[in-house]
């Protein structure tokens, strides 16, 4: 059994000891710190070469790792909190997205931005931020968000090695010492893995073991796939409501021909009903998409659908408030009760 | 050193060239914006020669000259601006964005400074001995993320070479509104040597760049090169604010073309001009009777 944080942690490792190309940089990387959240931990030690602890500079050294990327190398950038990604959203959304397309597909561009983001820490209103929905339908930009099911670090090592694009890899903070939930070995949920051949980012289904059919479609990504699966629990055992959970690891972009993920669609056609889960605000966000992609996708056959997600203000230090104003077990039970 | 007439034709094919985008510019077959590179020739031609083939460079808003001194085809890039399939980047950049060989530019101000670090960082990793050149105005210096880079090409002894050519104008904004100070010392501080010209004379700054790209190749560290230089057309296409007589007094001051013209004999350089004129009004008729493109 190993947490989330582990098994990014051992891929950073492969995927550097696989392939020379690929480089780390960031912001207080070195050993025996090894990043904010340890992430990288052992790398510097690793790879002495290939690890480059940075000044405080994101835009720089995403821009940085653009121009390495085009070169050949496949650099990793952590950036420290993800709230700092909008300091370099202009490398990213005028440059790194953009060189393979506008010229005239001459050019690669492998790198990978990792993000920690997140609330529930108390970090306050810039360190605690789930920013990545400024970032969806970016084009040229491929979003990647593990949650505790499956292999975060697969999905991770497969984004450094693999993809020839630019990936916003979404880690969120209370994910890391989350024990990872292998399919295999879990109980109470039937738990299965799809891909599809348009990305290799899998997408996971959940229903109950055992139990009546289900009537609502819940969707989520990161660690609110982790509340969304208590909540589902709790639906089942306290309100004799049966869900079946839909878990997105890539989220953008959307699928191109049938508009989302078919296990997502098969499931809301299925149920006629449909949840969408996030730890961003709810305005402009994911959950609207979905719904809007849902709507498109199936017509009629999606008779409701409702959007949890943290409400339109800054994310306070306080825990107190904090609760407030992001989702949780509770207001997404409560909005399914709504639902049936 | 190329000789005086090789010299001579870098510079009079840039400046055909962009003297027929402006021209043009009202007939319609253009579209888009451009950024003419009139009365700063000297300063790609002077710079690019001493490139060797796994150079890099990374260009900005204003890289016609640029490109056509690193070797780019007249054709591709009229193609590229009136919108072609032929186009440098198949009409999908424009004026501002084009790549071909080792060639890059954006239309963000300031954004290619730590991509081309990174690329020249890339390099040095490689082992390929590049030395890539970065390209970029007075008014880019206003730019933040020129300082993160410079900072960064300085702590790991990035092979690059930064040419800020100062034409003293971003847009319409004089230098005298946008940069305080002065324009060493903001190398200097991150520990980066730093070179001045003012000249017009391409025979000035040729031995100055190739001193500073020998340097940057042998020791593997970065060097700035501030070129002084004018520009002599509006800033895009007849956007420009200045008095006429000013013009006029930078071409009779500064000319780059009518500087070299002197080096040469008067019937050597008719050759050359008569010879670069028809190449240039081939490259723009071919680029004009190329398709556009038909699907995306
Ligand atoms: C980020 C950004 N801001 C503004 C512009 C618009 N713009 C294009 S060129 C220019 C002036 C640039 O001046 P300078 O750097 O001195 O270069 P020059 O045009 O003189 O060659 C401006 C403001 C831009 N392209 N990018
Ligand atoms: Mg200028």
């Amino acid at each position: 059994m190993s947490t989330v944080l582990e098994s990014l942690n051992t891929s950073l490792h492969q995927a550097m000891t696989r392939d020379e190309r690929v480089y780390m940089i960031g912001e207080d990387l070195m050993d025996p710190y090894g990043g904010a959240f340890k992430v990288t931990r052992g790398l510097s030690t690793e790879f002495p070469e290939r690890v480059l602890t940075t000044p405080v500079s994101e835009a720089g050294i995403v821009g940085l790792a653009g121009g390495m990327a085009l070169r050949g190398l496949r650099p990793v950038v952590e950036i420290m909190f993800g709230d700092f990604i909008t300091l370099a959203a202009d490398q990213l959304i005028n440059g790194i997205t953009k060189f393979h397309w506008m010229y005239n597909q001459q050019v690669n561009v492998p790198i990978v931005v990792r993000l920690p983001m997140g609330g529930r820490r108390g970090y306050g209103p810039t360190h605690s931020q789930t920013l990545e929905k400024l970032f969806l339908g970016v084009p040229g930009l491929r979003v990647l968000a593990p949650s505790a099911l499956g292999n975060p670090g697969d999905l991770l090592e497969r984004a450094i090695l693999e993809d020839d694009g630019p990936v916003l890899f979404v880690e969120n903070k209370l994910l890391y010492l989350q024990d990872i939930i292998d399919p295999s070995a879990e109980a109470e949920f039937v738990l299965i893995s799809n891909t599809t051949t348009e990305t290799y980012a899998p997408t996971y289904s959940l229903t109950l073991r055992d139990s009546p059919p289900p009537i609502l479609t819940l969707t989520a990504y990161g660690y609110m796939a982790e509340l969304a699966r208590a909540a589902v629990l709790k639906l089942a055992y306290e309100h004799e409501i049966f869900c079946e959970m839909i878990v997105l690891t890539q989220l953008s972009p959307f699928e191109s021909k049938t508009l989302l993920p078919v296990p997502l669609l098969t499931s809301i056609q299925r149920t006629q009903r449909l949840l969408t889960i996030e730890e961003g605000g709810i305005t402009m966000g994911w959950g609207a998409e979905v719904v809007a992609r849902a709507s498109e996708a199936v017509g009629d056959a999606l008779q409701s659908a409702t959007r949890v997600a943290a409400r339109d203000i800054p994310i306070p230090a306080s825990v107190s408030m904090e609760e407030m104003v992001l989702p949780s077990v509770d207001t997404i039970v409560q909005a399914a009760k709504k639902m049936v | 050193m190329p000789d005086d007439q090789a010299l001579y034709r870098g510079l009079y094919r840039i400046r055909r060239f962009e003297e027929t985008v402006l021209n043009e510019f009202s007939s319609g077959l253009f579209y888009g914006t451009t950024h003419t590179y009139l009365g700063q020739e000297a300063n790609a031609v002077g710079v690019l020669d001493h490139l060797q083939k796994e150079d890099i460079v990374f260009s900005n808003h204003r890289c016609h000259g640029h490109f056509i001194a690193y070797g780019g085809d007249p054709r591709a890039l009229f193609a590229e601006l009136m919108g072609k399939k032929t186009g440098v980047t198949g009409g999908r950049g424009g004026s501002q964005h084009i790549h071909w060989k080792n060639f890059y530019s954006n239309g963000i101000l300031g954004s290619t400074v730590p991509v081309g670090t990174g690329a020249a960082l890339a390099e040095k990793f490689k082992d390929s001995n590049a030395v890539t050149i970065i390209f970029l105005g007075d008014g880019t210096l206003g730019q933040g993320v020129v300082y993160e880079s410079l900072n960064l090409a300085s702590l790991w002894d990035v092979p690059v070479l930064f040419v800020v050519e100062n034409n003293r104008i971003a847009q319409t904004t004089p230098i005298e509104l946008a940069v305080a100070g002065e324009i060493p010392p903001r190398f200097n501080a991150f520990g980066i040597p730093t070179t001045e010209l003012n000249t017009s004379d391409v025979c000035e700054i040729l031995p100055t760049a190739r001193e500073l790209i020998a340097e940057i190749r042998g020791e593997a560290a970065p060097r700035a090169l501030i070129l002084h230089t004018h520009r002599f057309g509006p800033h895009s296409k007849g956007d420009d604010t200045r008095p006429e007589e000013e013009i006029k007094r930078l071409h009779a001051k500064h000319d780059p073309i009518k500087i070299h013209a002197e080096r040469l004999d008067k019937n050597a350089r008719t050759i050359i001009e008569t010879e670069i004129d028809a190449q240039i009004s081939e490259a723009f008729d071919l680029a004009k009777n190329d398709p556009l493109p038909a699907y995306i």
